[in-house]
């Protein structure tokens, strides 16, 4: 469950916390696109070396290292696999083994940096804030309550899952052990009661919120306004400052390899 | 025989959740364990088939340690059914559902057949046999759960919240269970916030707080104790109550039992007419 941990919210104010989720939302979109711009590995160094000191500023280093832990078998397999089929279809050739590396590494090194800037911003983004953003940004607001209650109900689903595998074990279910098909299979009496009890659940919070009138009024009103503020212009600046760089580096600049034997 | 001693357990994020319990039930103790939300009682029973080992102190189910027993070798023996069914439901049918461990444990085909039918009848289900759990009432599905576990003929059974969304005659029922399992020489112990189940039923009571065991003694010894039940957020039971508002005329506040209650108040007006 460690990589709902990355997702968990804690309420606490730091300059990233108080920043605007919009701003931050699109700075993350940002390094997304540059993510994808690149498929050299020094440019990638440098997009996950600089989000380090978000980081720091927000304070949230324990949960952050915790969520890439969790990311960090993910990021195994797409390198094995990038380097193996590279390597194949290069045609076993080892004098560009570099080059195959360095492509392998800096497709790992992507992905950790598109996960780093998500949990980065669902850190230190609380859902509420984030349905107030969609909100102000004009999506119906049916859609952000859902959003907002998806999010919300990720920990609560992780803790009752924890609850239905001692439900299980007590009834003798081995979880490890035995070959890959087997260990699915062991999964299919914890998935069945998970889902069973969301869509319960589901219906009951839908009842639930009927009953006390959901949607009754047309014109929602909100007790908080997000306003921007300087620290949120500073942002947009940099955001759109990286993004022009990058735009600049990946037409005009030839980007050196950084490895090589 | 469970004995725990000095257990203390934290949580991962942090929660103290025990501080130091340690209790000793003989087998064939009938266990009622009770406490406000929060106590720690979940927490404890879940020690006693090593789903949760303890952080300190120790916890012997037969003079084997449950942290180096795996907890099927210990479910084997320790029956645990959950407060909440549909945490273990399933299985497309209810049949199913019961043979689930007894499968598990590696019972032959025969003896699972057998085992099944036996549990059903005993928890008056077996009209449900062929019917998916998800189609029951909440109160039973709860019965599903307990006959899953009862399947498997537990030598200590544990029992949470066993009486949440039953109704007054599945209660009695209940209560009659768990005294046929006592002449069985069965442990069984129940988590429960239902201090009038408690009482018709007489156990051994143990109140918790604040993840301490604070009173460990006789059904109508502790629920009559006032200074005891406020601190376990517990209200005496109703019979207990009259009583303590009859104090003044000289009987005994130690009555949970109704018809103690009758004979008492019976001997009294006789008394008050000769």
């Amino acid at each position: 469950m460690s990589v709902f941990d990355g997702l968990k919210f804690r309420r606490v104010h730091s300059p990233i916390h108080d920043l605007d989720p919009r701003i931050k939302f699109l700075y993350v979109c940002a390094i997304f696109v540059i993510a994808i711009l690149f498929m050299e590995l020094l440019p990638l160094v440098v997009l996950f070396f600089m989000q380090i000191p978000f980081v720091v500023l927000a304070g949230v280093k324990r949960e952050w290292i915790r969520s890439m832990k969790g990311a960090a078998f993910l990021a195994a397999v797409i390198f094995l696999t990038n380097f193996v089929f590279s390597f194949i279809y290069a045609g076993y050739a080892t004098e560009t083994l570099a080059q195959t590396l360095e492509y392998a590494i800096a497709m790992t090194l992507r992905f950790i940096v598109l996960v780093e800037s998500f949990s980065i911003f669902f850190l230190t983004t609380s859902p509420d804030h984030l349905g107030l953003a969609l909100e102000q940004s004009h999506v119906p607001y049916e859609f952000c309550f859902a959003f907002t209650t998806a999010v919300r109900f990720v920990p609560v689903l992780a803790e009752e899952a924890q609850t239905i595998m001692d439900a299980q074990k007590a009834r003798g279910l081995e979880l490890e052990g035995g070959n890959f098909l087997k260990r699915i299979r062991n999964y299919i009496p914890i998935l069945i009661p998970l889902i069973v009890s969301a869509i319960r659940r589901s219906l009951e919070l839908a009842e639930a919120m009927e009953s006390r009138a959901w949607g009754a009024t047309k014109n929602r009103t909100n007790l908080y306004v997000l306003k921007m503020r300087r620290g949120d212009l500073v942002l947009l600046a940099v955001t759109t400052g990286i993004l022009a760089v990058a735009v600049y580096v990946r037409l005009f600049v030839p980007i050196l390899p950084l490895i090589s034997f | 025989m469970i004995e725990i001693k000095d257990v203390h357990f934290s949580y991962p994020n942090g929660v103290d959740a025990l501080r130091g319990v340690s209790l000793t039930v003989q087998d064939g103790e009938f266990i009622a364990i009770m406490g406000q939300n929060g106590a720690g009682k979940t927490t404890l029973v879940k020690h006693f088939n090593g789903l949760l080992k303890p952080t300190r102190g120790s916890v012997l189910i037969d003079g084997v340690d449950t942290r180096k027993a795996s907890v099927a070798t210990l479910s084997r023996k320790v029956g645990l059914v959950f407060q909440n069914a549909d945490h273990q439901l399933f299985s497309e049918t209810v049949e199913d559902e019961v043979a689930f461990a007894l499968k598990n444990f590696g019972f032959k085909e025969n003896t699972v057949k057998k085992r099944v039918t036996w549990a059903l009848n005993l928890l008056g289900l077996t009209q449900y046999k062929k019917i998916s759990p998800f189609m029951l009432s909440g109160g039973e599905r709860k019965r599903v759960a307990l006959a899953s576990v009862l399947a498997w003929n537990p030598k200590i059974l544990i029992l949470d919240e066993p009486t949440i969304g039953q109704d007054y005659q599945q209660k009695e029922k209940l209560r009659q269970f768990i005294l046929q399992m006592k002449t069985q020489r069965k442990t069984v112990i129940i988590v429960t916030h239902d201090v009038e189940f408690v009482a018709e039923c007489n156990p051994r009571v143990l109140l918790m707080r604040d993840g301490k065991i604070i009173t460990d003694g006789e059904a109508s010894k502790v629920l009559t104790n006032l200074e005891v039940l406020t601190e376990a957020s517990i209200v005496p039971p109703q019979i207990t109550q009259v009583f303590m508002q009859l104090s003044d005329l000289g009987m005994s506040k130690e009555v949970i039992d109704l018809y103690e209650a009758r004979e008492i108040l019976l001997n009294a007006l006789k008394g008050d007419a000769e």
